[in-house]
């Protein structure tokens, strides 16, 4: 081995290579010729040996090399520099644990300061492939300097290592736009490479930092143009390199449809090019078919329907359909094309196209329906299910222009359990229609199929939709035909594009085999590896709103119901086909425990409540937990003129702001894919705002933050755009105080101050509901005039009247005037009537109805007795008696349970979070006339009390 | 990084392996085999497959298939385009990339493949390089090599890798120094029926051979350089000359090279040379159809157009073909349908034509597809995009060499439907 002869040399270790593994014991013995080359004065010597060296792959010598890598990785050769590099990761995958410990990481890290940009260039790969197998190990963290040593070292490495270099800049996230502009400039030469890895390389760095840059910038414009020709070069070179390159530019012509709109001729297919690029260059039109081009693609598309190959046919088929779903348009001029294809009479073609006017139906209903009797003349030629279910669909949905529907659909019948399932639902459902269409001579049929599918059928699937649909027509037709023949959402061709945080994903990983298969790299990489989740740098830029499309907008015009709900429906209809009727307009309802308790606050609840007076105390006490806080100072000495107590009155009151309750989950981070919030209700100072915490408890950074209310009580509505100023990056948590006003539109919701919420982030959008405490509504102004207290307490009707106690309440009279004044609820007057104080008051709400009180306090009893009447023409006593009850006495924090136990010790229940009213018969007189009010068996009148907020 | 090469041929033979790690063993291949399968037609296997275990990226070259295996995230277009490097090296170091020139050269091929990836990362690609470090097998050398029983392997190093200018050798030595440039634009088109084009674009390339000794630093200027602004450059081009001054400016590697390649896609400066008039009919019902084409040149910038083939593939039902062709001859395959009719020169005064009948199965319906031509042609002396090189200046060394320049234009894809 000590050979002196090159040429013997290379061999002897092309030997070792090969062999040492069957015989370690004897490739030790080389260890020393090792130890003696990296020290030969010959640098193509040294990195022989370092190059063989890790290329033997025997645990026990791999420790003896060490030493010499050591030497070589400082060797002042940049040839031996660069072979050592790579000889640390070959090293690595034999023992990681040697490779830390020996501190060979370090010395890598710092060659990527190298100052040959081989040595550079071969760092990043060995670096990065180490990283790949330790996610977790910051192993490439870049800062702006050692970014613009590999930006140097771009210009002049190889092609292999600027494919390396270039993906190590693409992990970068500069941090602002004008450090992305210049990283931009320095990559953007290398788009005229004739290696057409470093040219998608280079793509991908453009497309990732280029969201960064803001549209109004010159540059930007700039790069857009110049990131067209070498992506349409890349389409002329081998099939393979033209597949992996078309992949990608799905990638990008969603994210960037800018870039390419003019090429659209470049992806029109040639004959002979292979099929895999045939199929993408498809897909890629119609994603680039605009109002403008439409007629070529459409007159190219008709010329690939009439092709050989029968894939690419029936893709062609569709395509067509899907541009007529893309450009309104054209949709008439795709209907004749499909119309002229059907008349080729082609089976397969015929059936492709049936299915895609099926779509078109759906796109525009009730427009071309005229063509309806050409398709049902090849009803016999269709023979698979999806053709078949299309048209029986088509069947069904217009059974009222078909004559002869009922025999159509009939003759699909006679062989219904050999129909796959979807032709079987399908069929099912259309004869319902046509049943509820035309009832009289369709009862045969339609008792015909029900017990088909629920009889004889195995498919559970078709026996529950056989059964709804048994139990909506015998019970309510009429019903029936509200949910059956419903209006249906509309499709769009947003259906077949990526979802936008996956393709944000998928922009950060061109080039790589995540954007061949569209897939992120998590959902196929070999389990153990972790995966580093990759996201585009967020807009530094000052137009934000203005070019994300899809963000909804934020503090949109009140009221306006929440425009993505509809989606729901879509998605519903599209699930089942079921045509389940309008869209579910209100959010489901999760709002958490706690707060359900004020459910039966309204209506129904309330009357139940008051017809428990009569029993006295009734079935619904809400206890509460001793405020042993305050002294219990009952007996205060209280003067008998009402002069007197508005003078006291005056003196307390504390005005530190309204209760507010602890923050509570309102969203369960597992229904919202990871994120939670939690939040609260305040009111400071005259304004409302919501107070809400915001954990990101997924994977991926959280950004693009919007809220909206759907319509309610008091027109709550957000008073400005939710403000996430940063993306919340994993665990992390932010708080963020929402103002609200009231001015948005009303509608009665049930329980009354029900709020149906819809939260947007990049991910998706979450609904949720909870309820607001009312005291949030209790304006500042809502001390009454001691006359028009009187007045007004006289003239309110009975029926706008409530009462109930408050339990273990252990506050005199003085400390609960001040707590309620703190929640803007006054005390009007206060008197003593046999040795309980009395206490008069008033609130308004935003919606300025005036509610007036009256509470009893007994010295030596914690409980509390309220009277309440809301002022007309609005009668929101009802409501209000529970939600006074949130605001006072709030030093204990609650317990959930649901227990209802009649206990007046220290046992806490409330149902609600600080629930201690109840009510109760009052004999009380009003405070100036003597006594007046009985308690009244409950009226209607409560559920007209709720009715009279949302008018 | 790259794990294995597996070689295969067309019957699925796999007749070479190359592991850079530790082995794979040939069972993965079975995946490819599968999609083969699936796939019907060689050309149609698509180039990623993935595997439980690993990822399969295939090239087809020259009836073979190079099947490499890689298990980590890999960009694939840069597998891709290795292995196409490798299938360049196999062909400038045997004159083909054939099955019989790999098994016949099996020793380089190792060489090589072993120098050209050091761990799954690509160390020497550059042909130079390679040639410095084993040189390619001649006549002579391997008689040589038999006598003496020395192999191919350099027993110098690559001088070139330690260089900044890793795609030069260092003391090139020529007696003859000469610098060729071959212009030649190849235009890939799609005619519609009526004769309107529907798509064309010029896909263009400068190859060089450049044959100077020492290290010469040579620009070549351009008349009309604003006709090139889709250009992909060889590494050796400055970058920054040619943005500011529309030059190539570069030190070229030794022997042959492909300096850049160019699109012109502006429809208006694409030029259709040939016209095809057409006429394919089938009749309903009857077991015949009528075929007849004729070629004339359109603009054609004067020249002669010549070494023209037309290729057709038939529909399925056709059995065969009575013609007569005016010009030429021409061959009708009726296992695979194709007719192909070499036609020669076009001369202005006499039109070739191809006509006849077309012979049916009996009772299968009218074929619904038309079949596409597909034309082949030449134009010597000519860039069809017009562009022209105007002078090649030498810097750096003091001889004179001869400089030459030569344009041809082809047909790519071009396609005309009927």
């Amino acid at each position: 081995m000590q050979t002196d002869n090159l040429e013997l040399k290379k061999l002897v270790y092309l030997y070792l290579m090969n062999y040492a593994k069957s015989q370690p014991d004897m490739a030790i013995m080389a260890v020393n010729t090792f130890v003696k080359d990296c020290e030969d004065p010959n640098p193509l010597i040294r990195a022989l040996a370092v190059r063989t060296m890790g290329c033997i792959r025997v645990d026990k010598i791999t420790e003896y090399l060490c030493e010499p890598l050591r030497k070589c990785l400082k060797d002042e050769d940049p040839y031996v520099r660069k072979t050592a590099a790579v000889c640390v990761a070959k090293l690595h995958d034999i023992n990681a644990q040697l490779v830390e410990d020996q501190g060979f990481l370090d010395t890598l890290k710092d060659l990527i300061s190298d100052s040959n940009p081989m040595v550079v260039a071969n760092a990043v790969a060995a670096l990065s492939e180490i990283a790949e197998s330790h996610p977790s190990s910051n192993l490439l963290d870049l800062n702006p300097q050692s970014i613009n040593k590999l930006l140097t070292a771009l210009n002049e490495c190889t092609e292999w290592g600027q494919i390396f270099i270039l993906d190590c800049l693409a992990s970068y996230m500069p941090k602002d736009d004008r450090e992305a502009q210049s990283i931009c400039e320095r990559v953007t030469p290398r788009l005229s490479h004739a290696n057409s890895a470093v040219v998608l390389s280079a793509v991908k760095v453009l497309m990732k930092f280029m969201e960064m840059l803001s549209k109004d910038l010159d540059y930007y414009g700039t790069l857009l143009k110049k990131l067209a020709p070498p992506l349409v070069t890349l389409l002329s070179a081998e099939p393979e390199l033209q597949y992996v390159a078309l992949r990608n530019i799905n990638l990008i012509v969603q994210k960037r449809p800018e870039i390419l709109k003019h090429e659209m001729k470049v992806f029109f297919v040639k004959y002979n090019d292979p099929i895999y690029v045939k199929l993408e260059k498809l897909d890629i039109m119609i994603r680039l078919a605009s109002q403008a081009n439409i007629a070529q693609v459409l007159a190219e598309l008709k010329e690939y329907a009439t092709e050989v190959d029968v894939d690419f046919v029936r893709k062609a088929v569709r395509a067509i359909g899907r541009c007529a779903i893309k450009v309104e348009q054209s949709a008439e001029r795709c209907v004749s094309t499909l119309l002229d294809l059907i008349q080729t009479k082609v089976n397969y073609v015929v059936q492709e196209a049936i299915v895609v006017i099926k779509d078109i139906f759906r796109k525009y209903p009730n427009k071309y329906e005229s063509v309806i009797a050409t398709l049902c003349e090849n009803l016999d030629s269709l023979d698979e299910p999806e053709a078949r279910a299309a048209m029986i669909w088509i069947v069904g949905e217009y059974a009222e222009r078909i004559d002869n529907a009922d025999e159509l659909l009939e003759s699909f019948l006679e062989g219904f359990h050999d129909e796959s399932t979807q032709v079987q639902l399908q069929l099912l459902t259309a004869i319902v229609k046509l049943f509820l269409k035309k009832p009289t001579e369709t009862q045969e049929l339609v008792q015909q199929v029900l017990s088909l599918a629920t009889q004889d059928s195995d498919n559970p699937d078709l026996r529950d939709r056989g059964y709804i649909y048994w139990r909506l027509l015998s019970t309510d037709p009429v019903a029936a035909k509200e949910v059956v023949l419903a209006e249906k959402p509309l499709i769009s061709e947003e259906t077949d594009l990526i979802e936008p945080t996956l393709l944000d994903e998928l922009i950060c990983y061109i080039g790589t085999l995540a954007s061949v298969y569209h897939k992120p790299p998590s959902a196929f990489v070999e389990g153990s590896r972790g995966v580093v989740h990759k996201s585009l740098p967020p807009r530094t830029g000052s137009s934000e709103s203005a070019e994300s499309p899809e963000a909804a907008p934020t503090g949109a015009p009140p009221g306006e119901q929440p425009a993505v709900i509809p989606a729901q429906g879509d998605l519903l209809g599209d699930l089942l086909n079921l045509d389940l009727g309008p869209p579910v307009t209100g959010p489901p309802l999760t709002a958490a425990p706690v707060q359900m308790g004020a459910v039966d606050l309204l209506g129904g609840g309330l009357d139940s409540l008051m017809g428990d007076e009569a029993e006295g105390m009734g079935g619904t006490n809400f206890a509460a937990p001793p405020a042993g806080t305050m002294p219990a100072n009952l007996g205060a000495p209280i003067g008998g003129g009402l002069g007197d107590l508005f003078d006291l009155t005056s003196g307390v009151g504390s005005l530190s702001g309204s209760y507010v309750a602890p923050k509570a989950v309102w969203l369960p981070a597992m229904k919202a894919k990871g994120l939670e919030i939690s939040g609260t209700f305040t009111r400071q100072v005259g304004s409302i705002s919501m107070d809400l915490l915001l954990t990101n408890k997924a994977l991926q950074v959280m950004s693009d933050f919007a809220i909206q209310f759907n319509r309610n009580s008091f027109g709550l509505a957000p008073a400005a755009p939710l403000q996430v100023h940063a993306p919340l990056s994993p665990n992390q948590t932010v708080e963020i105080s929402l103002p609200l006003n009231t001015v948005g539109s009303v509608m009665k919701m049930d329980p009354l101050n029900n709020l149906q919420v819809a939260v947007k982030n990049n991910i998706d959008v979450f609904y949720f509901s909870t309820l607001y405490p009312l005291h949030i509504l209790f304006v500042e102004d809502g001390k009454m005039e001691r006359q028009m207290f009187l007045a007004t307490w006289k003239d309110i009707p009975n029926e706008n009247e409530a009462q109930f106690q408050i339990k273990d309440c252990p506050l005199n009279a003085e400390a609960v005037s001040s707590k309620l004044q703190a929640s803007n609820i006054f005390t009007i007057a206060k008197r003593n009537v046999e040795g309980q104080d009395m206490l008069y008051q008033s609130l308004k709400l935003t919606n300025s109805i005036w509610v007036l009180a009256e509470l009893r306090v007994q010295p030596g009893n914690p409980n509390l007795t309220v009277r309440l009447l809301a002022a007309p023409p609005r009668s929101l006593a009802h409501s209000l008696a529970h939600s006074l009850a949130h605001t006072h006495t709030d030093t204990h924090t609650p317990t959930h349970t649901h227990t209802h136990t009649h206990t007046h010790t220290h046992t806490r229940e409330g149902r609600l979070q600080h629930q201690e009213e109840e009510i109760l018969c009052s004999k009380s007189p009003c405070p100036l006339e003597g006594p007046r009010r009985h308690p009244r068996p409950p009226s209607p009148a409560s559920s007209r009390a709720g009715a009279a907020v949302g008018a | 990084m790259i794990h294995s090469l597996f070689l295969i041929n067309c019957s699925g033979d796999i007749f070479l392996e190359k592991h850079w790690k530790s082995v794979v063993s040939q069972s993965v291949c079975d995946y490819f085999f599968e999609a083969q399968e699936k796939a019907a037609d060689v050309e149609n296997v698509p180039p990623v497959i993935s595997t439980p275990h690993h990822y399969l990226i295939s090239i087809y070259r020259d009836k073979l298939f190079f099947v490499s295996v890689i298990q980590t995230e890999v960009p694939p277009l840069f597998v891709i385009e290795f292995l196409h490097r490798v299938a360049d090296t196999f062909q400038d170091y045997f004159g083909e990339c054939s099955e019989a020139a790999i098994k016949d050269n099996v020793v380089i091929v190792y060489e090589l493949l072993e120098e050209m990836l050091d761990n799954g990362f690509p160390l020497a690609t550059e042909s130079n390089i390679l040639k410095e470090l084993i040189k390619p097998p001649t006549i002579l050398r391997s008689v040589v090599n038999s006598i003496t029983g020395s192999s191919n392997v350099g027993d110098t190093l690559p001088t070139g890798q330690l260089s900044n200018i890793p795609w030069r050798r260092a003391g090139v030595k020529y007696t003859n120094n000469e610098a060729y440039f071959d212009v030649i634009e190849e235009i890939d088109a799609i005619i519609d029926k009526s004769g309107s084009t529907v798509f064309a674009e010029i896909q263009g390339v400068i190859d060089a051979c450049i044959k100077l000794s020492g290290m010469p630093d040579l620009s070549l200027s351009f008349m009309n350089p604003r006709l090139l602004d889709d250009v992909s450059f060889h590494p050796c081009i400055r970058f920054k000359r040619w943005e500011s001054e529309r030059v190539l400016s570069f030190i070229p590697p030794d022997g042959n090279f492909r300096l850049i390649s160019y699109r012109v896609s502006s429809q208006n400066l694409v030029a259709i040379p040939v016209y095809v008039k057409h006429n394919i009919s089938f009749k309903e019902n009857s077991s015949c159809g009528r075929f007849d084409i004729t070629i004339g040149p359109k603009q054609n910038m004067g020249k002669t157009i010549e070494g023209i083939t037309v290729t057709v593939h038939m529909p399925k039902v056709v059995l065969n073909m009575n013609l007569t062709a005016t010009q030429g001859s021409y061959t009708f395959d009726p296992v695979t349908k194709v007719l192909t009719w070499d036609v020669g020169k076009i001369t202005p005064q006499k039109l070739p034509s191809l006509k006849g009948l077309v012979n049916l199965q009996s009772g299968a319906p009218k074929p619904e597809e038309n079949p596409s031509l597909n034309i082949q042609f030449k134009i010597q002396q000519l860039a069809i995009s017009g562009l022209k090189v105007n002078r090649l200046d030498m810097y750096g060394e003091k001889y004179k060499p001869f400089k030459g320049v030569k344009y041809i234009t082809k047909a790519g894809k071009f396609q005309v439907r009927t």
